[in-house]
């Protein structure tokens, strides 16, 4: 039992401040709801969400265990942890004009999101089977009722539907197989796992722990969008409020990637010789279907679903490496892809027309007559997902799939290049519809400071990391290395 | 545990939760049934855990099947409230019914 009255509750400053201001603007927006409640919740949750991104920036790295060895923190989490919560922040920026069109202006829609932010952050933090799940359930739980939210349209709530239904499940899986290596074990904690599953182990891993790590890795795979736990995406990202896919695509896909490391770096890195064929495969199989069924599509979300498909896979080729460069690499991918994806939805979201949303791709013939501005930022981000030097997406590819011949998996590398290239197409048909095509009725002028302001901002970043691509790499090599130094060993070089 | 050995349990959760995988697959009539999937396996995880814990001697496992029971609560609230929207719009909650998207 700990000595002293009061438990380190520092590194817990974040979390507490978004708790804390989430209560709070719970019962601002229940007092106010008569008068437009959104308009003063929304702009305070995204402050409340940058604040708490700016304190995990500051704290001292130092790593430490928090709440009884459940959680801990250290440059990995606070790595992750701002790019989680500023992709929250800005997910909630993009959708302003976009929820009032729709009659989704409702203040719980921001604080939802602000209570997913919450559960990411912990995501991030997590270092036991208990941290995990919970810190996932409270990520999950919101993300449901927000893919519903747009309660008087069948689309949004048979989305809703199945998210809930297939996550469940996922979470069903996730928890048994916690349960089967609790008991084959006896412990939840992640550094007391490391050594059960470490060289020194006397007589091998136990069978059922292995089963129980499947069971977790399929769980795992399920909140990551990736092949053959992905059927649910293309519906929800198609049946959501736009705002909300936007917020299903960002944040949540890297604070999953960052569980994923945490899990299988931390307590798993001795043992990557089981777990590496399946993550390898897993990520083939996510960037070949993303790839080939993106081709067929004729809605834009569905397709960012596809893309967002593939993205999953080239980051864990990242991961698949099982080496400190290889997290590093799928670190920096997350972040980039963070970049592209809120700028495209920022896009998607200006795709108004005569006061209606329009989703399908057909539409965007032209754009550049119109709206030059919005087709030079739509392409940037097209060529950037494409992976076209010089842009940042090229950059990630790269990275990940060095990390991955360095790691002897050089197949995975070759087929996942013949995959992007194959994705290309449905990006640069993108490309190609705004800038050669004869253009039609023009679109409204977006006239959103938030979306104008996040759409920018992306392709600002995009573009800026071409030229300043050092704040970025040194961070994640910072992340990498503090996730390296608390297993026992690493694998590989 | 008195007479009864952990392996009888941990038969027990596995089949509990083959049984909830296979009533959220093989269900062609209703979602309401598949909420009782969902409550089965969670129910299947909770027996796993406390057989565990008991047999180990430690806390831990009794303590995350708390944590599951609590989390199990606010899955079945969401999870209603969700199938309660979806039917006011579709009129139905045949599993067949929920099709207006392919895939």
């Amino acid at each position: 039992m700990p000595s002293s009255p009061l438990p380190d509750l520092v590194p817990l400053l974040p979390q507490l401040f978004l708790l804390a201001s989430g209560l709070v603007l719970l019962v601002v927006g229940a007092l106010r709801e008569r008068d437009g409640a959104s308009r003063v919740v929304a702009p305070l949750a995204v402050l409340t969400l940058l604040v708490a991104a700016a304190i995990a920036g500051v704290l001292d790295r130092t790593p430490r265990t928090l709440l009884g060895g459940h959680f801990r923190f250290d440059a990995m989490a606070a790595f992750l942890e701002v790019l989680v919560l500023v992709g929250a922040a800005a997910s909630i920026l993009l959708a302003d004009t976009y929820q009032e069109d729709e009659r989704i202006d409702r203040f719980e829609l921001p604080l939802l999101a602000l209570f997913a932010g919450l559960g990411m952050s912990l995501m991030v933090r997590a270092d036991s089977l208990l941290g995990l799940y919970m810190a996932l359930e409270l990520q999950s739980l919101p993300l449901y009722v927000m893919a519903a939210f747009q309660r008087d349209q069948l689309r949004s709530t048979e989305a809703g539907l199945k998210y809930f239904v297939l996550g469940a499940l996922a979470s069903g899986m996730l928890l048994y197989g916690c349960s089967l290596v609790y008991g084959f074990t006896g412990t939840l904690a992640f550094a007391t796992l490391a050594e059960g599953f470490g060289p020194g182990s006397a007589g091998g891993v136990p069978t059922g722990a292995v089963v129980g790590l499947v069971f977790v890795i399929a769980g795992l795979a399920f909140k990551l969008a990736a092949v053959p736990f992905h059927m649910w995406t293309p519906d929800v990202y198609e049946g959501a409020p736009t705002s909300v896919t936007a917020f299903l695509a960002a944040a949540p896909k890297v604070a999953a990637v960052g569980l994923t490391l945490r899990l299988l770096m931390g307590p798993m890195a001795d043992w990557a010789a089981q777990w590496q064929q399946v993550v390898a495969l897993v990520a083939l199989a996510s960037m070949l279907l993303g790839s080939l069924a993106g081709l067929v599509q004729s809605n834009i979300k569905r397709l960012m679903a596809y893309s967002g498909i593939a993205n999953i896979g080239f980051a864990l080729v990242g991961v698949a490496a099982g080496t400190r460069e290889g997290v590093e690499a799928a670190l920096v991918y997350m972040a980039i892809y963070l970049a592209m994806t809120l700028g495209t939805f920022g896009c998607i979201l200006a795709m108004r027309r005569q006061g209606t949303y329009v989703e399908r791709i057909e539409e965007l013939a032209g754009l550049s007559t119109r709206h030059p501005l919005m087709a030079a930022g739509l392409a940037i981000f097209m060529f950037s997902l494409a992976g076209i030097p010089p842009l940042a997406g090229f950059f990630g590819k790269y990275f990940v799939f060095l990390a991955a011949v360095r790691a002897e998996l050089t197949w995975l590398a070759v087929l996942g290049l013949l995959a992007s290239v194959v994705g290309a197409y449905y990006y640069l048909r993108i490309v190609k519809l705004v800038y050669f095509d004869p253009p039609g009725e023009p679109f409204d002028v977006p006239t959103a400071t938030g979306l104008r302001l996040v759409t920018a901002l992306s392709a600002i970043a995009i573009l800026g990391f071409v030229v300043l691509p050092g704040p970025l790499f040194e961070a994640a090599a910072g992340a990498a290395s503090s996730l390296a130094s608390s297993a026992v060993a690493v694998p590989g070089r | 545990m008195g007479a009864i050995p952990l392996g009888h349990y941990s038969t027990l959760a596995a089949t509990l939760f083959t049984i909830g995988v296979f009533g959220i697959f093989l269900n062609r009539k209703n979602v309401i049934v598949i909420l009782m999937s969902i409550e089965l396996i969670l129910l299947a995880v909770n027996i796993n855990f406390v057989a565990f814990s008991v047999a180990l001697g430690d806390l831990a496992g009794q303590v995350f099947a708390m944590f599951v029971l609590t989390v199990a609560a606010a899955e079945a609230a969401i999870g209603l409230a969700i199938v309660v929207v979806y039917f006011r719009n579709r009129g139905s909650i045949e599993v067949e019914d929920i099709n207006l998207m392919r895939g």
